[in-house]
């Protein structure tokens, strides 16, 4: 069942100065997040992801369409009643977004007093869920002595503690150097398997999406372009923007100007196979040109996994007769893609 | 010097006096600076209550009353201040207007120091739930309590000053003590020792307030 589905979506803020233009941040959106999905939306800045994901607990009102939390349309509901909504909703942020004034543990206990939570639960919640994030011992501390994937672990714990079904991380990792990336990453796989929280997760870096999203959808100028299961975007990416994405951490087919630096160190012809799961039989396909007499050197590409399935480019440069390659290409076509680059 | 010593009586009716009209204007004065300030930031453009009319309204008001010179700023209140004092001379009728002119120059510092407040954390506190009234509460004021403790500080120097000017008008303490008794019988002496209590208790308030400030800071 879908815990978040947008209906054709939309928000268009008014023109600024009296003549100027009305921008649209989101177009037409509609997707469908299901229960326990960890769900990544991918975009370059000013795509409209952010805006998209603080729609979802109506931080900002759309303009247009339905918003579906937990089977209700929130974009019919008013403010007043919105906060009911929200305490079922956890976010985390950029910046962290603690309060200064209270420590670690006043953080995490916030939601519980606007839920109105007695004393006496919201100290043994709190104890629970910083016990959860590993930061018991800094229950005393403010957040200007933590480091910044403290912090985040901290927001966490202050996004969980009312226990929602539905967690949003407006690029959380963005302010993150890699090691705590990953530490907060899996601190969120985490959550999403032992809660089963369904996830949201707004990243411009296609490394998160790789490591802890299920799902993808691929956002340019406020309209999702694609998606679809992580791998199949990942394996076979059909817009150009998701290529882009895809290239950042996969190395796919080599762009003009790889090509060029490829051509120089590397005679003969360059040819790039597909390998997709366990579909294409990498021995197979290599033992073709071995078979043939086809000289063959892997100049550029990689095999990478998602969710324990490889998938990957293989650049290769062929040396040998023309006719003979023709040849061999003519049987690998048979097996997986091969595009020929010049 | 004989001069002084001979004054000492109404010299400390007269710091008794400067202390109650400030702790009086600061605490009025402050009150009503906090609402307006609130207001205005309040109301502001993508604020939580925005509402374009009000800070319209609010902001005309506070650049209306701001630049009036405060010695013109007494006169031109006094019908306002008999109205709603009953008179339009002696204390009461300064601390109104005292009061009255430290809410606007007070509405543009809170005004200013709320703006400090990272617009995340209140993203934050609506992200759980939160209302107007429980932000204002738990977020702003005490995110902003560090600067805002100074700038109630530097109001209350600026308290003290017109205090002074108000003696003009029949308000007592310090500054009605140096005009009356030093200026006009020619002893710079008196004048001064009524400055030197004067900076004697600014330099103790700020003192104070400083420290306050690095507490609610903690640093």
């Amino acid at each position: 069942m879908a815990v978040v589905s947008l209906r054709n979506v939309g928000k268009v803020y008014p023109p600024q100065a009296k003549d100027g233009a009305s921008v649209t941040a989101i177009a037409d959106v509609s997707l469908d997040v299901e229960a326990g999905d960890i769900y990544g939306i991918i975009g370059y800045s000013g795509a409209g992801k952010s805006t998209l994901v603080r729609l979802v607990n109506a931080l900002e009102r759309s303009t247009s369409g339905e918003i579906w939390v937990n089977g209700q349309n929130i974009a019919a509901l008013r403010e007043r009643d919105l906060r009911q909504v929200r305490l079922g909703i956890g976010m985390i942020f950029q910046q962290f977004n603690l309060l200064g004034s209270r420590t670690v543990a006043r953080n995490v206990a916030y939601p519980l007093e606007v839920a109105g939570h007695p004393k006496e639960q919201r100290a043994a919640r709190v104890a629970e869920l910083l016990d959860f994030v590993g930061l018991s011992d800094k229950a005393g501390s403010f957040p200007d002595q933590l480091s910044g994937g403290q912090k985040q672990r901290v927001g966490i714990a202050r996004a969980l503690a009312t226990q929602p079904s539905i967690l949003l991380a407006d690029e959380a990792t963005s302010a993150l150097d890699p090691e705590t990336t990953h530490e907060v990453l899996a601190l969120l796989k985490r959550v999403n398997a032992e809660f089963g929280v369904t996830i949201i997760v707004i990243t411009h870096e296609m490394d998160v999406i790789q490591t802890i999203a299920t799902k993808v959808a691929v956002m340019d100028q406020g309209r999702v372009i694609e998606r679809g299961p992580v791998f199949d975007v990942f394996s076979n990416p059909q817009a150009a923007a998701s290529a882009r994405f895809v290239s950042t951490v996969v190395k796919g087919i080599p762009s003009p100007d790889e090509l060029a630096v490829l051509r120089e160190r590397h005679a003969g012809r360059i040819v790039t196979l597909a390998f997709r799961d366990s579909a294409v039989d990498q021995k197979a396909v290599f033992g073709e040109f071995s078979s043939a007499g086809v000289a063959f050197e892997v100049v550029y590409g990689g095999i990478n996994e998602i969710q324990g399935r490889p998938f990957g480019h293989l650049t290769l440069a062929l040396t040998g007769l023309d006719p003979l390659i023709d040849q061999v290409l003519a049987h690998i076509r048979t097996l997986t893609t091969v595009t020929e680059v010049r | 010097m004989d001069a002084l010593i001979d004054l000492l009586p109404e010299l400390w009716t007269a710091t008794y006096e400067t202390l109650y009209i400030v702790a009086l204007t600061l605490f009025f004065g402050g009150l009503g600076g906090l609402l307006v300030g609130l207001g205005l930031y309040l109301t502001r453009a993508g604020s939580i209550l925005e509402n374009k009319p009000l800070f319209f309204v609010l902001n005309l008001l506070v650049n209306f009353i701001r630049p009036i010179p405060f010695i013109i700023f007494l006169a031109a209140a006094q019908p306002l201040a008999r109205a709603v004092t009953g008179s339009g001379i002696g204390n009461n009728a300064i601390i109104f207007t005292i009061a009255l002119a430290a809410s606007f120059a007070m509405a543009r510092i809170v005004e200013q120091n709320l703006l400090t407040v990272t617009p995340g954390v209140i993203d934050a506190a609506r992200s759980v739930g939160a209302g107007p009234i429980r932000i204002i509460f738990t977020v702003l004021l005490p995110e902003a309590l560090g600067p805002l403790i100074l700038g109630y500080t530097f109001i209350f120097v600026a308290l003290v000053d017109m205090s002074a000017v108000a003696g003009y008008v029949g308000g007592g303490g310090l500054g009605n003590f140096a005009l009356l008794y030093g200026y006009r019988q020619f002893n710079p002496i008196v004048t001064w020792a009524a400055v030197l209590l004067i900076i004697v208790l600014v330099q103790f308030v700020q003192f104070f307030g400083n420290y306050l400030a690095r507490k609610a800071l903690r640093r």
